[in-house]
């Protein structure tokens, strides 16, 4: 998508072109390099009117924000009146952001150059009150990192999209953050902007089920009868077919647990990629991505995504991108097979096997060890140490209304290990018989928090008071940059029908919609604080819990 | 082999002999120098094997947490350069170099340490510290220069009484000092304003391996409030990861000759226990003064 975009003034052989676009007054400078770039040109117009939604939704929000400096203004002294037909005529404002290139990688210090680079403005650097300077300057740094983005998205191998354009203004105020959608479900404003997503993008949108408990109505609650498949023609056009099974299996909870969730995904992307076939006039790398969006956004609306799938995601788009333009379709295909092969192997398989190799130095002798739900890497981690013939027992506790324990329980005891079955309301009755306690992860955030299977931060808790050791055993891909202090922000709910039980042909629940007073609540996940953690396993080595930001950067250096 | 053995545990033991006053990792990487500078191999993977086996050997002979993480330590050190020449003989060379250097980096760290725990000793200070430690005598004596008036209070530390050579080499500096019991550490706390101990080994939790009784010391410190500190050489740092008391490795706990000589350990008495991280407030290294969760950023920069 290319609208606009500046190249410095200074240059000698240089063509003004001024693109006026139809349905704002609002003018877009184009400086060309040479006379043979008219295609460019008017390419960017074509594709200007076709994303022109966004656009229209940037322009009006830039509208909004010169009349709000407008209002601002007019308050303040007269002074300042003769920086207000500055600031709504945008012809001066491209010719100020000559200095663009070079006075991006500081947008903090915006202010300084953009007075100094300014000799058209009337009066620009000696302004009596910082704050309409400021924000005008603001609006420029932001025109400027939008043009950037919009000159880096002409050349080949960068995705051009709609969302690229918000994030020159996130990377600008570092500070405030977009929150994601999924946890702003009582905000109106931003369901109707996720409903427009995904009419565009021909997804239904699936609709919330049951009273909310109020604590947790900022966040999705779906009923498990009412699956977006249905919703779906057949055969669909815009899913892939095994994306539309995967989403199926997420959603009636077939296919459950962090790695077995990831490893689904990659195999039904190489599915698709196996399937993809670039339409003419369009480069792979961009056209795929663009193609998985859709997917992406039909899976989340399945079941949120996890932060191993998330980081996965990334790892394809990155590898998808950096596809050289050159690369014949089938050779691109068959690389990007093999990066996906390589990264179930070297990120969940090996890394298993690294894991274990640690974990079975800290199992001694006549352990008693503790695990909590079904986690596949830590039956691994026993399974391995009772083949290295280490003698221990376990002890399995369970709780409603998953009751994932007992997979773990009939795993275990398949291979011979002898274990006990507990509920999680047994703990503190069965805990001083335990010496270890082991327990996985969904992810790892990066304060130290470990984002788990609901109920663990409950073991971690009570094995604190009982001066029982905590292992958690956690990939380095599960690792995310997020920071949560509480299970509220961001969590999962479950549908609430779940909780319903019946004992001796009686279902209690069973009209818990008609009681008005009543919620039921499932929640999926909880946060453990790092002072409960004790140590945690991972395939670089043992690790305190308060070193995974130290980890995250080490990988983002290798990276 | 065995007089080579010999030889090794001969040059060690002259070089703890000719200056006490050394840590004993700091003898056993001078005798690995000597060690490396003596080897006739003829490949580097070859060197490096008998490196490891030099410093299991040493081990045996003093079995500190520290001769085994020191010697480790020197081994990385020494390979963690570009070792792409042609000669053997070159490549050795530019090993023993940053052996020296390496050497010298690490007789120069006690004075660092020195240098940086002494502005946290105030005027009027009342000090607790355990055992003997040299580290710690070398602090004391860095804030008894800069004229500070302190007291200090020395458990007695049995089961050697290693605690009255530290109340010596203290009262030989004019320091006032008084030799508590072991068990008095309960009740000398509510007078004190902090408490500095030494380390035989930091671990990768942050936690620290030191004579036994530092442990009781850090439960009731941490019960008093007062501050914990701990002073260690980086060289001192080892990849070890113990949950509990009970995970610290037996060739750590017990000395070398008792390994060798007693069959049932059940009945031994172990020389040191580890302290947890969470009672200790701060680390002062050559690397800096450290939290103790900042202990494992440093592991991660040297080993990974």
């Amino acid at each position: 998508m290319k609208r606009e975009s500046i190249v410095p003034a200074a240059c000698a052989a240089v063509t003004y072109t001024v693109l006026c676009h139809p349905h704002h007054h609002t003018v877009f400078i184009v400086l060309t390099d040479g006379p043979g770039n008219k295609d460019d040109i008017t390419r960017s117009k074509n594709e200007g009117k076709e994303l022109s939604k966004e656009e229209k939704q940037r322009l009006r929000k830039q509208k909004k924000q010169q009349k709000k400096q407008k209002e601002r203004k007019n308050e303040k002294s007269e002074t300042e009146k003769e920086k207000t037909p500055v600031s709504l005529l945008p012809p001066p404002r491209p010719v100020a952001t000559q200095k663009a290139p070079s006075a991006l990688p500081a947008p903090a210090s915006a202010p300084i150059p953009v007075p100094a680079s300014a000799p058209f403005h009337s009066s620009p650097a000696p302004s009596p009150a910082d704050k309409p300077a400021k924000s005008k300057a603001e609006l420029k740094a932001e025109r400027r990192a939008r043009q950037e983005t919009d000159r880096a998205a002409k050349q080949p191998g960068s995705s051009s999209s709609g969302i690229k354009t918000k994030v020159p203004l996130s990377e600008l105020n570092p500070v405030v953050k977009r929150l994601p959608e999924h946890v702003q479900v009582d905000d109106p404003a931003v369901v109707k902007r996720l409903a427009k997503k995904l009419e565009r993008q021909q997804i239904p949108l699936r609709s919330d089920y049951g009273y909310k408990v109020s604590l947790f109505s900022h966040l999705h609650q779906y009923s498990r009868k009412a699956p977006l498949t249905q919703q779906l023609s057949i055969p669909s056009t815009v899913i892939h077919p095994s994306i539309v099974r995967l989403g199926l299996q997420y959603s009636q909870g077939i296919v459950a647990g962090s790695n077995a969730r990831s490893v689904a995904l990659l195999h039904a992307f190489k599915q698709v990629i196996r399937d993809y076939t670039t339409p003419p006039n369009e480069e792979l790398s961009r056209d795929l991505v663009n193609k998985l969006k859709p997917y992406i956004s039909f899976l989340n609306q399945c079941r949120p995504l996890s932060a191993s799938m998330g980081n996965a995601i990334k790892y394809i788009k990155k590898e998808i991108s950096n596809i050289p333009s050159q690369c014949k379709e089938e050779e691109a295909k068959t690389k990007l097979l093999t990066c996906i092969d390589r990264y179930i192997e070297e990120k969940i398989v090996l890394a298993a096997k690294a894991i274990s190799k640690y974990a079975i130095e800290k199992i001694s002798d006549g352990d008693v060890i503790l695990v909590y739900g079904c986690s596949s890497l830590v039956n691994n981690i026993l399974c391995e140490a009772f083949e290295k013939s280490r003698k221990f027992r376990v002890i399995v506790v369970d709780s409603r209304p998953r009751l994932e324990g007992r997979e773990a329980l009939r795993r275990l005891v398949q291979r011979g290990i002898s274990c006990t079955y507990v509920l999680i309301s047994a703990l503190s009755y069965i805990l001083p018989e335990v010496s270890k306690v082991f327990l996985g992860a969904h992810a790892l955030l990066a304060n130290g928090y470990v984002m788990s299977r609901v109920g663990t931060s409950q073991i971690a808790l009570v094995a604190r008071t009982f001066n029982v050791p905590v292992l958690v055993c956690c990939e380095t891909y599960k690792f995310c940059e997020k920071v949560q202090t509480d299970s509220f922000v961001s969590n999962e709910l479950d549908d609430p029908d779940d909780l319903m039980v019946t004992r001796k042909g009686k279902t209690q629940l069973e009209n818990w919609q008609d009681v008005s007073s009543l919620g039921l609540l499932n929640l999926v996940y909880d946060v453990t604080p790092p002072d409960f953690v004790d140590l945690v396993i991972t395939d670089l080595g043992m690790i305190p819990c308060t070193s995974v930001p130290v980890v995250l950067r080490v990988k983002n250096l290798d990276q | 082999m065995f007089h080579l053995v010999e030889k090794l545990v001969e040059y060690f033991r002259t070089q703890m002999r000719t200056d006490p006053d050394m840590a004993s990792a700091v003898a056993a990487i001078r005798t690995l120098l000597e060690f490396l500078r003596r080897d006739k191999g003829e490949t580097i993977l070859g060197l490096r094997e008998s490196l490891k086996w030099a410093t299991d050997c040493l081990t045996e002979v003093d079995s500190s947490v520290a001769v085994s993480s020191g010697g480790e330590l020197f081994l990385r050190f020494i390979s963690l350069t570009s070792l792409e020449h042609q000669d053997l003989s070159r490549c050795k060379k530019v090993m023993e170099e940053r052996g020296e250097l390496f050497l010298e980096k690490i007789s120069l760290s006690r004075t660092k340490v020195a240098k940086l725990c002494h502005t946290f000793i105030k005027d009027g200070a009342k000090i607790l510290t355990h055992s003997s430690s040299r580290v710690v005598l070398r602090v004391l004596e860095k804030a008894a220069a800069e004229k500070k008036r302190f007291t200090v209070y020395v458990t007695e530390s049995q089961p050697d009484t290693a605690g009255k050579q530290m109340a010596d080499a203290l009262r030989r500096i004019n320091v006032p000092v008084t030799v508590v019991l072991d068990a008095a550490v309960g009740y000398v706390l509510e007078k004190v304003d902090l408490v500095i101990v030494g380390a035989e080994g930091v671990v990768e939790s942050g936690g620290i391996i030191n004579k036994i009784g530092t442990y009781q010391m850090a439960v009731c410190s941490k019960a008093h409030n007062k501050p914990f500190y701990v002073v260690a050489e980086s060289f001192k740092f080892v990849r070890l990861y113990p949950l509990n008391q009970q995970d610290v490795p037996d060739r750590f706990k017990y000395k070398a000759d008792t390994l060798r000589t007693v069959s049932d350990l059940s009945d031994e008495h172990p020389m040191i226990d580890y302290t947890p991280p969470s009672l200790i407030t701060l680390l002062f290294t050559d690397l800096g003064v450290l939290t103790p969760s900042a202990v494992s950023d440093e592991l991660i920069k040297l080993y990974l």
